[in-house]
């Protein structure tokens, strides 16, 4: 559908929203790809004074626009401090549903949300022969794992030294879980997410280990699709429907208190998208259940079970990197915190701009491979600096990025979930 | 479209990634913070060094072309919109601190350093850099002193002007002039430092800007004072001056931004109050401890329905809290925020409010007004829509009246965010037909082709 006429009516639905955006350039001190390239294309104001202008028809060349829209790591930051409230991550998202309608996507993309993220069957069995073959096989699956969810090319490509596919996938070894409430009373879903159940599996162990220590029941239903935000980001909003309809319909059938997620990324998308984005009204009960029940896991840790700091201290010392997607869109900073004095042993350490994105951003870190790198070295540098033997997280996405900068810059730091450190002090 | 061959001539300058010539780039150093319509640039170029920037204004120059120097953009009176296919440009990559002298004190910058991130290196080596224009988490050096920029500290400590000790500008034809310099006194030659602070880019171009820095104060203290009357506000704030006590920041907030402050916050202000005063003292902790009490008392004396003195860092930052929030919670009532700066003798405080409640009635608009209340630079803030053209001609006709009930009460047309494209046409009513003429002709010596930021602060 290349009609710019079309393209133009489409994005006049955004103007209301557009047009609540002040101008006050504010969010020049919040962006990381602004900070690091210094260009107003690159921050939050330009981006929504280039749609304006199109949707105005001041501006003919849609594609540099959209070029600009996908400078961004969807980090929320702008959001969170925008003095005027704009919607910035729905505005962005509406945006590049529009932008992929008007330029269509590549056959690769196609591929990825249409067939693979939406069909977990195929998508783990070809990440189960990925797992096998990486390194030999390499043109191929870069082709297909190129653009999705957190990277899974990774270990593929050259220089990245990304942590490399599980051998063993979650799924594989635990496929599905049913088991009762124990001493908390509580039962609680599970929704690994993509890169807990393909890249860091041990994070996915580590919670049901957790949770099993606190007495607390399992529903993880087999099957369970990707949480969508790959698709919605790229602006597939159909593919988008389609995981999260698969995803209503394995956990509506379970009974439980919380969905419990160890993704910063998953987590914010059920709690913030889903209830935007999710089309069927008919499941609208259904999906009103989950969104209220989702939580992170340390969240729920610390909120729900009151797990509280020990008064032992301890002397491994650990610092934790805030996930934008926890702190910005669901205000999750202290509870992470809480767990690490909570865990035996741990000597918590507060770094420098703990809050400042990695520069994972998904697939940003695909299409700007250099402008994410550039970020995740400032990032990188505060653990550092911060002298932590260990970084701690709660967002697996960001722990491969933060992996891939401390390797780079010769740094033996071990980047762990909070819930893994947690875990292992049981 | 800017020719090729000029464009091969910016980037043998600057390099090639520092020339911008999408359509994307260009529109997006299209406009500013100001409500104004976008103006397309020809050409977008980053000098990285000073030397590259003086070569980028001889460039101009030569080939007549008009040139808007930007810094953060965030200048609320069209300053840095472009001429449509000028050039912008920018000072983001000028951005060293080149020297912070603490025996001295004074400081010397690019003009494209960030202002809080200056006050935050000079904080580190125990000294104080004042001025806190709202936007000082953005705003660059350069674009303060261009903008003379104010801030809440105005009354006791003043603004950019009273900082500038003295500057480098490259002139029109690139030559690199010299003015001012590191001494606390220095009259060598004209004033051109004064001259240059508040010309927005029309006169010369800054490349080093030396900066007075002071002592901090070692103890501060901060109140809230509860009004039943604007009128109350107002004299207590003249009582307070009469009393000898410069505060570090008096301001004043109205019922309308009080109630939509609240409604944002939650911090429990009192909503029926028609009037808040916030209050900081700051200097010796014993003289900070005697002031706060005076203050206390003057306010009680002139009706203040309650005080609160702030305890601890917490009460404290809650105060400011409160005045932090005006802005963003008054723009998140209506989608276009009209924010301006009309500043009065602070006697004809009182007047002025009423002026603009009169206004607000008479044009039938929602105009919120807090403000340097010390200082009497009051920011009436009218939220409206600009797509809606009827009610956008009513908030022209409003801002019209404003000015010129400002200027009947003896006040300027902007206390702080400069004049811009926005009141270029208002300047004759304030400061008469002399000094535009007297202005055009330096300009026209100066800038004999007009390629300094035109269409900015004089015009006609
Ligand atoms: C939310 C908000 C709050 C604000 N609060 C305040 C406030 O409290 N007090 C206040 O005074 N202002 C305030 N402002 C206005 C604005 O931030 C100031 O005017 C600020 O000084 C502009 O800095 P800038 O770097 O954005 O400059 P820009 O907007 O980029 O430029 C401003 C002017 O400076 C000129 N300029 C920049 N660099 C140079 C140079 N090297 N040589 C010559 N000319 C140059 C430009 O040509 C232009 O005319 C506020 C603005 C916003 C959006
Ligand atoms: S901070 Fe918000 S209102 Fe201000 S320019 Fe950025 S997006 Fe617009
Ligand atoms: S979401 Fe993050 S990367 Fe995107 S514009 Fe906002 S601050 Fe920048």
């Amino acid at each position: 559908m290349a009609d710019p006429k079309k393209l133009v009516e489409m994005l006049k639905t955004l103007e209301d929203q557009l047009v609540t955006c002040m101008r006050c350039g504010m969010c020049q001190a919040q962006c990381p790809v602004f900070a690091q390239s210094g260009r107003e294309g690159d921050v939050t104001r330009g981006k929504i004074a280039l749609l304006t202008g199109l949707a105005e028809e001041m501006i003919k060349d849609p594609d540099g626009v959209n070029n600009k829209l996908n400078r961004c790591l969807l980090c929320g930051t702008c959001e969170a401090n925008c003095p005027s409230g704009v919607k910035v991550t729905d505005i962005f998202l509406r945006a590049r549903a529009v932008m992929a309608a008007y330029t269509g996507m590549s056959a690769a993309q196609k591929l990825i949300f249409q067939k693979l993220l939406t069909n977990p069957g195929l998508f783990n069995t070809l990440l189960d022969i990925g797992s096998k073959f990486q390194g030999i096989f390499t043109k191929p699956v870069d082709d297909i794992l190129g653009t999705s969810c957190a990277r899974f090319n990774a270990p593929i490509i050259g220089d990245r030294h990304f942590k490399t596919l599980a051998a063993k996938p979650l799924h594989a070894d635990v496929p599905s879980l049913d088991t009762p409430a124990g001493v908390s009373k509580l039962r609680v879903a599970f929704f690994p997410g993509c890169v807990v159940d393909k890249i860091y599996p041990s994070v996915g162990h580590a919670v049901l280990k957790v949770l099993k220590h606190h007495g607390v029941g399992v529903y993880m239903p087999k099957g369970q699709a990707c949480c969508g935000i790959p698709a919605i980001s790229n602006g597939d909003v159909a593919s988008f429907q389609e995981m999260v309809k698969k995803n209503i319909e394995l956990f509506r059938k379970g009974d439980f208190d919380y969905l419990i997620t160890p993704c910063a990324t998953c987590t914010s998308t059920i709690k913030k998208i889903w209830p935007t984005y999710y089309e069927d009204k008919s499941d609208q009960v259904a999906l009103a259940k989950i969104v209220e029940k989702v939580k992170d896991v340390s969240a729920f840790l610390v909120d729900v079970l009151k797990v509280s700091p020990t008064d032992i201290p301890g002397t491994k010392t650990v610092t934790y990197h805030d996930p934008c997607h926890l702190r910005n869109s669901l205000g999750v900073t202290a509870q992470p915190r809480t767990l690490l004095q909570a865990t035996p042993g741990v000597k918590f350490v507060e770094m420098t701009d703990a809050a400042s994105c990695c520069g994972s951003g998904g697939s940003f870190n695909l299409k700007f491979y250099e402008l994410s790198q550039e970020i995740g070295r400032k990032k990188a540098q505060h653990v550092i600096d911060s002298q932590a033997e260990t970084v701690a997280t709660s967002c697996p996405a960001c722990m491969m990025q933060i992996t891939d900068m401390l390797s780079k810059a010769g740094a033996s730091r071990k980047v762990r979930h909070v819930v893994e450190l947690y875990a292992d002090a049981l | 479209m800017t020719a090729k061959a000029l464009i091969k001539d910016f980037e043998a300058i600057v390099g090639k990634d520092n020339v911008l010539t999408s359509e994307a780039d260009l529109a997006s150093y299209s406009y500013d913070a100001a409500v104004l319509p976008n103006a397309m640039p020809g050409l977008v170029v980053r000098p990285t060094t000073s030397e590259q920037l003086g070569k980028t204004v001889k460039l101009c120059n030569d080939n007549a072309i008009p040139m808007t120097v930007r810094g953060s953009g965030t200048n609320l009176s069209g300053g840095t919109i472009p001429s449509t296919g000028g050039i912008v440009v920018l000072t983001t990559a000028l951005n060293r601190i080149l020297e912070i002298n603490e025996e001295d004190l004074y400081a010397v910058v690019e003009p494209g350093v960030i202002t809080s991130k200056f006050a935050a290196e000079v904080a580190k080596r125990g000294l104080f850099y004042p001025p806190d224009p709202g936007s000082q988490t953005v705003s660059t050096l350069g674009g303060n002193v261009a903008e003379n920029a104010g801030g809440l500290r105005g009354l006791k400590y003043g603004v950019t002007k009273d900082y500038v000790m003295g500057m480098t500008f490259f002139d029109v034809n690139g030559e690199l002039v010299k003015s001012g310099g590191k001494t606390v006194k220095c009259v060598t030659g004209y004033n051109f430092t004064g001259l240059m602070v508040g010309a927005e880019g029309t006169l010369g171009v800054y490349d080093t800007i030396t900066l007075k820095l002071v002592p901090p104060p070692a103890a501060a203290k901060a109140m809230m004072a509860v009004f039943d009357t604007v009128m109350d506000a107002c004299r207590t704030v003249a009582a307070i001056i009469a009393a000898k006590i410069v505060p570090a920041t008096l301001e004043l907030m109205d019922n309308f931004t009080i109630r939509t402050v609240e409604n944002f916050r939650k911090a429990g202000l009192p909503t029926e109050a028609q009037a808040l005063l916030l209050i900081e003292v700051d200097g010796h902790p014993a003289m900070v401890e005697e002031d706060a009490a005076k203050v206390e008392e003057i306010c009680k004396k002139n009706k203040a329905a309650s005080v609160r003195v702030a305890k601890d860092a917490n009460e404290r930052n809650a105060v400011w809290q409160a005045r932090r929030d005006a802005l963003p919670a008054l723009a998140k009532v209506k989608p276009t925020t009209v924010l301006e700066d009309a500043t009065v003798p602070r006697s004809k405080i009182p007047d002025m409010m009423a002026a603009l409640d009169d206004i607000a009635k008479k044009y039938n608009l929602t105009i919120g007004t807090f403000g340097h209340a010390g200082d009497g630079n009051l920011h009436p803030t009218i939220l409206t829509d600009k797509r809606n053209t009827e009610e956008w001609h009513r908030v022209e006709a409003a801002i019209d009246e404003i000015f010129d009930r400002a200027l009947a009460l003896g006040g300027t047309l902007s206390g702080e965010h400069g004049i811009g494209m926005a009141k270029a046409k208002y300047m004759k009513q304030e400061c008469g037909i002399a000094a535009i003429e007297y202005s055009k002709r330096m300009k026209s010596v100066l800038d004999p082709k007009g390629i300094l930021n035109p269409g900015k602060l004089i015009v006609g």
